[in-house]
């Protein structure tokens, strides 16, 4: 069948049971925006910044197990997409990014609107394609969706010049793909595996580490039946949250720079450390000099070759597709003759308790001022811990990870690895259209809300009903919080003055904007807000300004050199 | 240490950017690339040198292993192999120099393929060591330019890296 370029791009896309495109039309798409006017398989979602497009299906993406797609046109299309693009490529988002691109011999003239896309979208990207004539249209986008979700997930952009979009090709759609060069290993070697089975079951100190590899190959179950074989400490990273449910009596809270006293510590004394699908990332581990002090084995499942022994020596590495390699464990737990010692791990649970007596999330509540941490308690409260939860970056992330006790995984969308401010509410629109009718709480603040605002604008066309929990503490809390702890309260441009008044700016948006200053009226304003079941409403939370994220292990420290309140300074 | 490491990539555009960009980007360091197609036009083979711990040396052929368009990469230098570099120099050749030139390369194996009545163009293949020996054995006022390409290397006897 004889079609053109563009009418191929969107065929493919409903053949890949693409539900939205988040996107933002411009010269060098006009042929495919005139294809997707034309049918209605695929929904297009218009945001206001390129941006966005690509925080919305990260987060579409993050919150299903689908491919996210973003389309945008040549040039600041492109540049305005590269922070969303890198931002899913560092926590390994499966996406499609289809690019405009000028046509073919304007290419390199320095046209309008042109720039290598190509070129500067690879350090950031899984792979990325130019394609040059129509009739590869087709392989290439079966292509680009099969690296985005196969093997290590990440971005795959597809940059198509205009005229391609108008030439005409043969259209049949691959029913499959084979690359020579591209073979993810599925299967984990199964010596390695037993080797990793006798030394959980010789292990006196068991310690669990699982990061968003156990999400993103939604293995949650396994992993939980392993915790629960084990009888052992599990902890979650920050983008792992939710692999393991928050409010078991095994789990020992998320680990790390932010992380629990009892998280940190189990981490350091284990004798035997299984890590799965995290990348001992230095938000992680702190200091890989201080963490490598205390000897013990470690076992390491990651799909990624590159990330096993990168940052610390591993014993007995595990490359494989995590829920293949996890149910190969526990068959061999299963089959095995062997018990984990539970004596040994009576000990051991006796030593966790102490550590968790320390309570490190205790924080002093007040009746005049609002706490931080206090709304986000009332919000796990009020959404009975089952709200899809995404966040921006800073002070308010790291309080929505430590006090959101999240039990299923998908619920907790944050930029862990690039740290991007300005995803919040674009996330939100993502994770709203993918699960229509469920609560979706933004937790941000007045710096990073800021950062994508406009997007608000996009909520109220497409109906979304977020509800934007704003910490807003008129400092750029986190790094006020360095600013005050390594250079002596300095706070060098990280006080916002002339802010805008937020519940009157959503109000402009056509939305319900509320302002908190209460703690008594906490509680109150989230259940109105979440009754409001189509509105979207920002909560502007007044809160203490000089609150602190606690426990912290400072940058270059140990793992268990953690500072727990302030009185520690 | 220094490494000898191979590469078989798929001989598309942008395909040596991806590589190169990647030591960029990581900080690994680079001596030499060499990179032209195979008998199979479908594929390229490159030899890249490079320096660094053990440590570093895995992550490199991890990394590029990750490299979508990447086939195969072997660390020639695991093994016996054999190093091969092609440099042309051009020299002055005048007067007495001449005839010492033509003594010094035919020494070192090395070729004459262009001759002037004041240059000559010299034509060496060696490992890097011996090409540099050559540079070093010659008046240095001499050298009017060189050109090298960088080290290619293959394993020795069943050492085979094809598809």
């Amino acid at each position: 069948m004889l079609l053109t370029g563009a009418e191929i791009v969107v065929r493919c896309l409903a053949e890949e049971k693409v539900e939205y495109v988040f996107g933002y039309p411009g010269g060098a798409v006009l042929y495919l925006y005139d294809e997707l006017f034309k049918q209605d398989a695929v929904r297009h979602v218009l945001v206001r910044h390129e941006q966005a497009a690509l925080h919305a299906a990260d987060a579409y993406s993050r919150s299903t197990d689908r491919v996210g797609v973003a389309l945008v046109t040549s040039g600041p299309g492109v540049t305005n997409a590269i922070t969303g693009i890198a931002t899913a490529y560092m926590d390994s988002i499966p996406m499609v990014i289809i690019s405009g691109q000028v046509p073919t011999a304007a290419i390199g003239q320095d046209a309008f609107q042109e720039c290598d896309t190509v070129g500067i979208t690879r350090p950031c990207v899984k792979h990325n394609f130019l394609v040059k004539d129509a009739k590869d249209i087709a392989s290439t986008i079966k292509k680009a969706f099969y690296i985005a979700k196969t093997g290590r997930p990440g971005p795959v952009l597809v940059d198509i010049p205009k005229d391609i979009t108008i030439a005409k090709a043969e259209y049949e759609y691959p029913k499959s793909v084979t690359m020579r060069s591209y073979n993810p290993i599925i299967k984990g070697h199964q010596g390695q595996i037993k080797k990793a089975v006798q030394l959980l079951l010789d292990a006196k100190r068991p310690m669990i580490y699982a990061g968003g590899g156990v999400i993103l190959s939604d293995c949650s179950e396994q992993l939980t039946k392993l915790v629960r074989t084990l009888g052992a400490p599990c902890t979650n990273t920050l983008m792992g949250l939710g692999a393991y449910p928050a409010t078991d009596k095994q789990f020992v809270g998320m680990l790390g720079m932010h992380g629990n006293y009892e998280a940190n510590m189990a981490m350091q004394y284990c004798d035997v450390l299984i890590a799965v699908g995290a990348r001992f990332d230095d938000r992680v581990i702190g200091n890989p000099a201080d963490f490598a002090r205390i000897a013990r084995k470690i076992i390491h499942i990651d799909i990624d070759p590159s990330s096993i022994s990168k940052r610390v020596k591993v014993d007995v590495p595990i490359v494989g597709n995590l829920p293949d390699v996890l149910d190969d464990i526990l068959r061999l737990l299963d089959g095995s003759a062997d018990r984990p010692d539970q004596e040994a791990l009576g000990e051991w649970w006796k030593q966790i308790e102490e550590w968790r007596r320390r309570d490190c999330l205790k924080y002093k509540q007040s009746d005049e001022i609002i706490k931080p941490q206090f709304v986000i308690e009332k919000l796990w409260e009020v959404t009975k811990g089952d709200a899809f939860v995404t966040s921006d970056v800073g002070q308010h992330q790291m309080w929505a990870a430590q006090y959101y006790k999240f039990d299923k995984p998908r619920r907790w969308l944050n930029s862990g690895g690039l740290g991007t401010m300005g995803v919040g509410i674009p996330y939100g629109i993502g994770v709203q259209l993918a699960h229509p009718g469920s609560p979706v709480a933004v937790v941000t603040g007045e710096g990073s809300v800021q950062m994508n605002i406009q997007e608000l604008s996009t909520c109220k066309q497409y109906r979304i009903p977020l509800k934007i929990c704003s910490l807003n503490n008129r400092y750029l809390g986190m790094v006020r919080q360095w600013q005050e702890i390594i250079h002596g309260n300095r706070y060098s441009e990280s006080y916002m003055d002339s802010l805008p008044d937020f519940p009157k700016l959503a109000e402009a948006y056509g939305h319900i904007g509320m302002r908190i200053e209460k703690p008594g009226d906490v509680e109150g304003a989230l259940r109105e807000a979440f009754k409001r079941k189509n509105d979207l409403v920002f909560l502007d939370f007044q809160v203490d300004q000089t609150e602190n994220v606690y426990p912290m292990v400072m940058g270059g420290k140990g793992l268990t050199d953690m500072i727990l309140s302030s009185e520690d300074l | 240490m220094r490494h000898v490491i191979s590469v078989l990539i798929e001989n598309e555009a942008g395909a040596l950017s991806r590589v190169s960009g990647l030591f960029s980007a990581r900080g690994y360091n680079i001596e030499s690339l060499t990179v032209a197609p195979t008998e199979d036009v479908s594929l390229s083979r490159m030899t890249i040198i490079s320096t660094g711990s053990d440590d570093i040396i895995e992550q490199i052929t991890k990394q590029l292993n990750k490299l979508i368009e990447v086939v195969k990469v072997v660390d020639l230098s695991e093994a016996a192999h054999v190093e091969r570099e092609l440099m042309l120099i051009k020299v002055r050749a005048t007067g007495k120099d001449r005839e010492e030139l033509k003594r010094v390369a035919d020494i070192f194996r090395g070729r004459i393929i262009d001759v002037t009545d004041s240059t000559y163009v010299i034509e060496l293949t060696g490992n890097t060591s011996k090409l540099d020996s050559f540079v070093g054995a010659i008046d240095a006022s001499l050298i009017l330019e060189t050109v090298r390409t960088g080290v290619c290397g293959i394993g020795r006897g069943d050492r085979i890296l094809r598809l």
